[in-house]
């Protein structure tokens, strides 16, 4: 039996569901990540309320530890404000990944779901939709995926701000997300031009770090995936 | 203005511009032209852009590319890549991750 096979013909709360179990275990990576920014936003000099607000209000958290550096820094706000757009430009992709995944759903189940679309929200669910049961209920697992991380980010921001002073720098909870995207990239791992495209990917942002408003996300984006396109031909024939 | 205010508007242009980002393509899906080839790359999507995002925590502090073996941030990120290799599961290799960098920062 295949890994998404007991959702064929499931019932939206057994898709809802199924999506909150895939997301639980990367919360592990994202309460943490959820404290420091959190703790960060005080720091920088934000208000405790704009620090919680921001996280619904924008709801991306490399995005919001930016805004608030930024913010911190006296960095005008319309440069603030297109910094952070630069750095949820990547969302664009998910957008056009999970509108070729999800094209037949209507308008108000569009829009809630590019809310919650969010890196953690996507990468758990794109597996599924991609490969999974193509029933009607299927985007309950999105959103099963996204409302999880949405309720769990609101938490963890409210506990950094509460009791952020007590976490010390040494612990490097920062770094907990970076390993939750390590557990969602490497199983995912199959092909050969995948192999490159993570490769190209990772050596293009380290070499575009000077670039401003951390444009090097999506030059390395873009450079990883046309160099798995380019690649595609010398995948081994037969794997999905 | 007040910069309370300066402040939340600020906070609200970038949450409407993070929106409009994520709702492009969902909304506008049927307007673009989803050709094949664009299809074929959006497979790319999730190795490339974790892996865009995953390089710069490991290998740059503060703005300074660090590639020596004395990095705890490698050493963790070693073992996570192997334990999600072995066991494919996500909280084993956070926790585990986690635990070497801890465990060397602490020797």
């Amino acid at each position: 039996m295949r890994r998404w096979d007991f959702l064929e013909a499931a019932s939206r709360r057994t898709e809802f569901w199924a999506g909150v179990r895939v997301e639980l275990p990367l919360l592990l990576g994202v309460l943490p990540f959820g404290l420091v920014y959190g703790l960060l936003g005080l720091q920088a000099g934000l208000p405790a309320w704009a620090v919680v607000a921001m996280s619904s209000v924008v709801f991306g958290g490399a995005s919001q530890v930016v805004f608030a550096q930024l913010w911190g820094a006296q960095v005008p706000p319309s440069l603030i404000v297109g910094t952070v757009g630069v750095v949820n430009l990547r969302h664009a992709l998910y957008s056009a990944s999970v509108a070729v995944l999800l094209r037949e759903l209507p308008l108000r189940w569009k829009l809630l779901l590019a809310y919650l679309l969010t890196d953690e929200a996507y990468m758990a669910a794109v597996g599924r939709l991609s490969v999974g049961p193509q029933g009607p209920l299927r985007h309950w697992f999105l959103f099963g995926t996204g409302i999880t991380l949405w309720l769990t980010w609101q938490l963890a921001t409210l506990g950094g701000v509460l009791a952020g002073a007590v976490i010390p720098a040494a612990w490097s909870l920062d770094f907990s997300i970076a390993l939750t995207f390590i557990a969602l990239l490497v199983p995912g791992l199959r092909r050969r031009s995948e192999l490159l495209a993570v490769l190209v990917a990772g050596v293009t942002a380290l070499a575009a770090q000077a670039l401003p408003f951390k444009l090097w996300i999506v030059l390395a984006a873009a450079a990883g995936m046309t160099a798995g396109m380019l690649a595609r031909r010398w995948d081994t024939k037969g794997r999905a | 203005m007040n910069e309370h205010w300066v402040l939340g508007l600020s906070m609200l242009a970038g949450g409407l511009l993070t929106f409009a980002t994520r709702a492009i393509f969902l909304l506008g899906g049927e307007r673009f032209s989803l050709g094949p080839n664009f299809r074929a790359m959006l497979v790319y999507v999730p190795p490339a852009v974790l892996a865009a995002l995953i390089a710069p925590e490991i290998f740059v502090r503060n703005g300074d590319l660090i590639l020596s073996v004395e990095n705890p941030r490698l050493w963790a990120a070693l073992v996570a890549v192997l334990v999600a290799l072995i066991t494919r599961s996500v909280l084993a290799t956070i926790a585990l991750g986690l635990a070497v960098l801890w465990g060397i920062q602490f020797i």
